[in-house]
């Protein structure tokens, strides 16, 4: 097996709030290798954000903190780097796409000059013609069309799509070896999602990045990922390549997912949602956090007493979940047990 | 562009006519210039009927007002009803006096408040945060008039304890003096620092909660995720778009201040425009208190219509046309 | 002067109404729990129900009791304005009562004289506690009278929008471009000064239209959305419509506004009575107490207790009213990061 691009290992991140501390982030760990694409699923609070932003630096501390853990990338613990070796890390090797193209570029400068500032930042010394040069072949890269006009206009000139283009342009200025997008298609219209989500497949295979991709829609994990998280409530409950998952998932959390989507190839005579409301993140339930919601405990004592390890099941070696009675879950499929990706 | 500021002034003309009518009426009510002279039995019976009807005093208020518009174009805002002298020289003096404080004072209070709002948003919380909010907040509960005299009374108090002049605490200028010398500094440092200090609170707290708001917005998260400097970030990202509603507010600020600062003024016995208001209002100068309305009105329109200029140049959304 | 942008400092005429308006009423919440096919209904359930028992104004008030300077605020204003509605009994002479063997003293606990007297041996801590009690009269009627006329002018105006809505923007405007301390004295030296009423009603008549664009706001905004429309459909009237279904949503601005007028009211009362434009002596108010100060500069009692006065009310309203702003207002709260 290659060397990890990323390791992260125990991390834990909380806020302070005036409710309460909240465990965003809680004892996770997992690996992202050279060149592959890695799914975070999850509600949303259940900390699949926080968990990349907070290695990179971007969570307001206070009142977030980081209580514990490592983050190495390439050899060095990014927790552990001075806030200068930080800066000098992000937009450069490690990039990051944003969920809200709206308010993710500032309205007042222009997005020539926003792109342009991810390379002038890391390489202060380029010529002003050569950065504008990039940048307009980064915007023609990402299908910005009229790059040399669109250079020169501010944010509100653009849709929602081509925003998100700009910010993917921005994000892979310094060909960076990590892509972190966060819900990158999230506020845009479907079929500009779809549009936006070729052009991140187009940018992977450009690049070669190594790219999270953190979402809440499965049918975008299907298609672009190779390997999935499933989080919730801060931990990670089920892990392992992308086909074994939809085909069977070990973890009732990720079923519930799975059945509360509509599927529109197959005649439904009803959406299954997963009871309930996402845990409070203060006051989580004892043992594990799912257990109020899960239709497979039905009350069992280890579920409100004991929290489950991430442990390997029947699937396979790399195929991991967090429930105590995932065995109880063979042979049984979720919608997904043919998944939308191969078809 | 151009035909928004065109627009902006056709529109203005109706509101200026409007609330100058409505104020030539409420004044006309308060004061009634020939019963002053009435109760002066020196002044014979004839030569007030002359006066009334030379000045259409006999006249129902909306003919006087419509005479009185006349005068204003004709005899550049007309004479006084009680001293017979022109009015234009008396407020173009007055307003410049005025002028010199404001602008020294404004100045120092935007500065310091924008420096200082900035300081105490990035330092959040901080001991500094902590002094200078508590600063500002006190700056919002003094009134003008209370800082003012309490200057007042201290410098006094160094004067007569020490025979030290440091600061004048009334008039203008020393005889023989010049507008533009130490003299006239020493004679506006107080009505400059009770202005300032009133000004800067407002500024450093906009300042800060403007820059609080934006330090919160995705795009500075976005900033930081290039690599930007924690400098840089603040200075490009931050600062720029949190002067924005800034330069708003000073300007209607300025604005509203050259229309008088009528209580620093009255407090220190300036002779700026303000300080004349409240002169000519006590005497029942109906023409004067009139000239004051529609010159301040005049320049609160203007310096609105600055603020609004300044807000479109700064932030590229807004669009005039 | 900067009266008029010291008071809109705190109370932003524009106020932006965003979607967390709408998540009012606590019934849609259990509304929102779906009907679970597999299990863990009970749960759901249970859920639902401990949201409904959370009222908004519950909220509201664990969020205000939280904010500790809105606390020290309230107390300090309780025991402020309590001295000044209780002065009969608290203040240890009237106010106009005159000690002959005391002209002029300084703060002393002879005769209890707590500030001190005036030039004509009155005794100026009671002097100050009716200043106190004439403030918040003015500061209170004002308050409240502003509040109703822009709370129903705003309404009709935003409800109904055309000929109303088009008069009252064009008021404020107007209202905006004319010197607001120059106007109200001009306007004392016509209805007559004297009278705190008079002042005050003269006040509140300027007062108003800040509030009136700020219920306009929400009106406008909220005739539109989809439960008010299926008020409508169901036939509820207009009034019905207003009163049940908008005009809760106001009440947070209200009070906040209102509270904030407060404080902007006795400043401009103690301005307008400083120059000698308000109220008129015999009957102290703090502002009269600082201009007759003025004759006797050497002695500091006489300026510093009356104006602190008002420096200590302000402060306190303004703690107050902050605090009321993020525990009501949650679409004007700051980010607390």
């Amino acid at each position: 097996m290659p060397e990890p691009l990323l390791s992260i290992k125990n991390l834990a991140v909380e806020f302070k709030t005036d409710d309460g501390i909240v465990q965003a982030v809680d004892d996770i760990s997992y690996d992202v290798f050279p060149g592959e694409t890695v799914g975070i699923v999850g509600e949303s609070g259940s900390g699949k954000s926080v968990s990349t932003l907070s290695i990179l630096g971007l969570i307001p501390q206070p009142p977030g903190r980081i209580v514990s853990g490592e983050a190495v990338f390439k050899g060095r613990d990014l927790l552990k780097l001075k806030k200068k070796e930080l800066q000098r890390l992000r937009g450069d090797e490690v990039a990051m796409v944003f969920q809200d193209p709206m308010t993710s570029l500032n309205p007042v400068l222009r997005v020539g000059n926003q792109v342009g500032e991810a390379i002038k930042a890391h390489y202060p010394k380029e010529s002003d013609d050569k950065v504008k040069e990039r940048v307009i072949e980064l915007l023609r890269l990402v299908g910005v069309p009229n790059p040399d006009v669109r250079y020169t206009q501010y944010p509100h000139e653009f849709s929602g799509g081509m925003r998100q283009r700009a910010m993917i342009a921005m994000a892979i200025a310094n060909s960076p070896s990590l892509l972190i997008a966060d819900e990158p298609t999230t506020a845009l219209d479907v079929t500009i999602q779809a549009q936006v989500l070729e052009v991140l497949k187009t940018v992977q295979e450009e690049t070669d990045a190594a790219t999270i991709l953190i979402t809440h829609d499965l049918g975008i994990v299907a298609e672009l990922c190779e390997r999935v998280l499933v989080m919730y409530a801060g931990k990670i409950v089920e892990q392992g390549d992308v086909h074994t998952i939809f085909q069977n998932p070990r973890h009732p959390y990720t079923i519930g997912l799975m059945d509360s989507l509509p599927k529109l190839t197959e005649d439904e005579d009803w959406l299954r949602p997963i009871p309930g409301q996402p845990p409070s993140l203060i006051n989580r339930p004892s043992g594990c956090a799912f257990h109020p919601r899960c239709f497979l405990s039905q009350g069992r004592l280890p579920c409100h007493t004991e929290v489950p390890p991430l442990r390997s099941t029947d699937v396979g070696e790399g195929h991991l979940s967090a429930c105590h009675f995932a065995e109880e879950l063979v042979g049984r499929r979720s919608k997904f047990a043919q998944p939308v990706g191969a078809s | 562009m151009l035909t928004f500021i065109v627009r902006r002034i056709l529109y203005s003309i109706p509101v200026l006519i409007f609330s100058t009518f409505l104020s030539f009426v409420f004044v006309s009510l308060a004061g009634n210039p020939v019963a002053l002279l009435n109760g002066n039995p020196r002044i014979p019976k004839n030569t007030i009927h002359l006066i009334e009807v030379q000045n259409h005093l006999n006249r129902s208020i909306p003919v006087r007002y419509v005479f009185w518009v006349r005068d204003l174009f004709t005899h550049k805002l007309g004479n006084s009803l009680l001293t017979f002298q022109p009015i234009w020289p008396d407020i173009t003096r007055t307003l410049g006096h005025t002028a010199q404080v404001i602008i020294i004072s404004e100045t120092l209070a935007i500065v310091l408040g924008i420096v200082i709002g900035i300081l105490s948003a990035i330092r959040q919380y901080s001991v500094f945060d902590y002094i200078s909010t508590s600063f500002s907040f006190l700056g919002f509960a003094m009134p003008t008039f209370w800082l003012a005299l309490l200057l007042q009374i201290l410098f006094v108090d160094i004067y007569l304890k020490w025979n030290v002049r440091i600061f004048y605490t009334s008039g203008l200028n020393s005889p023989g003096q010049g507008t533009w010398s130490l003299d006239r500094l020493q004679h506006i440092a107080l009505p400059v620092m009770t202005l300032c200090i009133i000004s800067f609170a407002v500024y450093s707290r906009y300042m800060r909660a403007s820059m609080l708001d934006v330090i919160n917005i995705d795009y500075v998260r976005t900033a930081r995720a290039k690599g930007l400097s924690d400098w840089h970030v603040i200075m490009r990202h931050v600062f720029r778009n949190a002067l924005i509603p800034i330069v708003t507010v000073a300007a209607l600020n300025i604005g509203g201040l050259l229309g008088g600062v009528i209580i620093t003024e009255t407090v220190f016995s300036l002779d700026g425009i303000g300080f004349y208001f409240l002169q000519k209002l006590q005497n029942g100068d109906l023409y004067a208190v009139m000239a004051y309305l529609v010159v301040t009105a005049v320049i609160i329109i203007v310096f609105n219509l600055i603020a609004d200029i300044l807000y479109g140049y700064l932030d590229p959304r807004i669009r005039y046309d | 002067m900067g009266i008029s942008i010291r008071a809109s400092a705190m109370t932003d005429p524009i106020t932006p109404v965003s979607e967390d308006r709408e998540v009012a009423p606590p019934q849609q919440t259990v509304d929102g729990v779906p009907i679970a096919p597999v299990g863990g209904l009970d749960t759901a359930l249970d859920q639902g129900l401990e949201v409904k028992a959370r009222s908004q104004w519950n909220y509201a008030r664990r969020r205000f009791v939280r904010h500790r300077l809105a606390m020290v605020g309230l107390v300090v204003l309780i025991i402020v304005f309590g001295a000044g509605i209780f002065a009969n009994y608290i203040a240890p002479y009237s106010f106009s009562e005159i000690d002959l063997t005391n002209l002029i003293s300084p703060p002393t606990t002879v005769g209890h004289h707590f500030f001190g007297t005036d030039a004509i041996g009155r005794d100026y801590f009671s002097r100050v506690i009716y200043g106190i009690r004439t403030s918040e009269e003015v500061g209170v009627f004002v308050a409240i009278l502003s509040s109703l006329i822009g709370l129903v002018v705003g309404a009709i105006a935003g409800y109904y929008g055309g000929v109303v809505d088009n008069l009252l923007m064009r008021t404020t405007d107007l209202v905006l471009t004319l010197p607001f301390l120059a106007i109200l004295l001009t306007a004392s030296a016509l209805l007559g000064q004297g009278s705190q009423w008079r002042v005050s009603i003269i006040l509140a008549l300027l007062f108003w239209t800040g509030l009136a664009r700020v219920v306009r706001g929400i009106f406008l905004s909220l005739r539109e959305k989809e439960y008010v429309e299926a008020a409508k459909a169901a036939g509820a009237g207009d009034a019905r419509i207003m009163f049940r279904h908008i005009l809760p949503n106001t009440l947070g601005p209200i009070i906040v506004n209102g509270t904030l007028a407060v404080a902007t009211a006795i400043l401009i009362e103690a301005a307008l009575s400083f120059l000698g434009f308000g109220i008129k002596p015999p009957t102290p108010s703090l502002g009269v107490l600082v201009s007759d100060a003025q004759a006797n500069p050497q002695q500091w009692w006489l300026t510093v207790f009356p104006g602190l006065t008002i420096v200590i009310i302000v402060l306190a309203i303004n703690f107050v009213g902050d605090g009321l702003r993020d525990a009501l207002d949650p679409t004007q709260r700051r980010v607390r990061a």
